[in-house]
């Protein structure tokens, strides 16, 4: 309850400030249009565009979901958090924000993939809704302990994806041959093994991170 | 009625190789007012913030205790009201918005007739419902108190309480923390000798240096 109670805060804020959503939306614009222009007319296969997919979820979740210890950082309220609330309530708060923020980015990614690109058509749609639920739960878990490790450091920006690259790594090879067999149309049983290694990672994740983040959040 | 002690055993302080403080012994109790003094960069700040659990010493320890019972430090939070220049508040939201979401995040009720009377006792009634962000350096450290006060904690933790205050701002805080001090602990870190007027008892930071220090 008091984890949502920070999440409704951080909510209420991000309506008022627009400080990620903005930041997120101009992101997907952008890199979307920079596809579209960079391939042109040239027919892509489905397997590239599913490799596309990933990739610009990833660089969005590079440019959007630091905010939500970064902003705290800069306006001077990690303190405030420090005297209001447990480390473990601040962690769910940010987690519950980032979970949101990260389905509702790539709802938006892969509806724009959907219309934009002709060659992006899954055969096995529940495949790639298994795919995309457990791999936003490892993306907004990863961004969010990567978040707040850097919030500390003087140079966010490009701390940010340096450390992101290699916890999110094995989370987007899994993410990319799940989709590849989506793309073919392969069963839910048949993926079991890549299934398996998302959940396994989404636990590791979280377990880890809620270890960790007293850690973090005690200076 | 809580007794609420603090005890400071040993603490030391580095700022790398830097020394802030070292061997603190001391021992706080409820219903007094104590003092933490000392000249600029003497540790005043650190040392509230080590009490508050925001920051670790490098050795030593702090025990929060409530009727003898000591405090895990993950529980402290709901313990302690803090009013600091360093502390900032949610610009974007009101001042009834930030109390209400502090309440909240806290997990205890937003209590809106004691909020009001705060408001009202700090003469922030009347701009309630306006944006933080358009406050003054006064009204922002009013709001804090308010911040400080709401949840009724057992210590309360004033760095510089009066900085950016009035005189009639000043008179009210002074007359609050005389207050609080009748069955809370409250420590003040202050150069002012009005603040440290206050106090029982005063700690001197200087004494805790190494004469190389």
């Amino acid at each position: 309850m008091k984890a949502y109670s920070l999440f409704k805060k951080d909510w209420q804020s991000e309506l008022r400030t627009r400080y990620a959503v903005n930041a997120l939306a101009m992101f997907i614009l952008v890199t979307i249009s920079v596809i579209m222009f960079s391939i042109g007319n040239e027919k892509i296969t489905e397997y590239l565009t599913g490799g596309l997919l990933w990739v610009v979820i990833f660089f969005s979740a590079m440019s959007g979901l630091s905010r939500a210890f970064v902003s705290e950082e800069e306006r001077g309220t990690t303190m405030t958090l420090h005297l209001i609330a447990s480390p473990s309530t601040i962690f769910s708060g940010k987690l519950i924000f980032n979970l949101l923020l990260v389905f509702l980015m790539n709802f938006v990614i892969t509806f724009l993939f959907s219309i934009l690109f002709d060659s992006f058509i899954i055969k096995n749609f529940t495949l790639f809704a298994i795919a995309f639920l457990f791999g936003n739960i490892g993306i907004a878990v990863s961004s969010t302990i990567i978040a707040a490790i850097i919030s500390k450091a003087s140079s966010k920006g490009t701390l940010y994806p340096v450390l992101s690259f290699p916890i999110l790594l094995p989370l987007i090879l899994t993410l990319l041959e799940l989709t590849k067999y989506a793309i073919d149309g392969n069963s839910v049983s048949s993926s079991f093994v890549e299934i398996a290694v998302l959940v396994c990672y989404d636990v590791i994740m979280l377990t880890a991170s809620y270890l960790l983040f007293d850690f973090i959040w005690e200076e | 009625m809580t007794n609420y002690t603090v005890e400071l055993n040993n603490l030391v302080k580095y700022f790398g190789r830097r020394l802030i403080f070292e061997k603190i012994n001391f021992s706080f109790s409820s219903k007094n007012i104590y003092g933490i003094s000392g000249p600029n960069g003497s540790g005043k700040s650190t040392l509230v913030k080590i009490i508050a659990n925001l920051i670790s010493p490098t050795r030593g320890k702090v025990i929060h205790k409530n009727n003898s019972e000591e405090i895990e430090s993950t529980k402290l939070h709901n313990q302690i009201g803090f009013v600091s220049p360093y502390l900032f508040l949610y610009d974007e939201f009101t001042a009834e918005e930030n109390l209400k979401h502090i309440a909240d995040i806290r997990g205890i009720p937003f209590d809106k007739e004691r909020s009001d009377f705060l408001l009202k006792e700090l003469r922030l009634i009347d701009r309630k419902t306006d944006l933080v962000r358009g406050y003054s350096s006064g009204m922002k450290q009013r709001l804090k108190f308010i911040f400080a006060l709401l949840h009724q904690p057992s210590l309360i933790i004033l760095d510089e309480p009066t900085s950016n205050l009035d005189n009639d701002g000043k008179e009210k805080v002074y007359e609050l923390i005389k207050k609080e001090a009748e069955n809370k602990l409250v420590i003040i870190a202050s150069n002012e000798d009005s603040d440290l007027n206050l106090c029982s008892e005063v700690i001197e930071l200087e004494k805790f240096k190494r004469a190389n220090g």
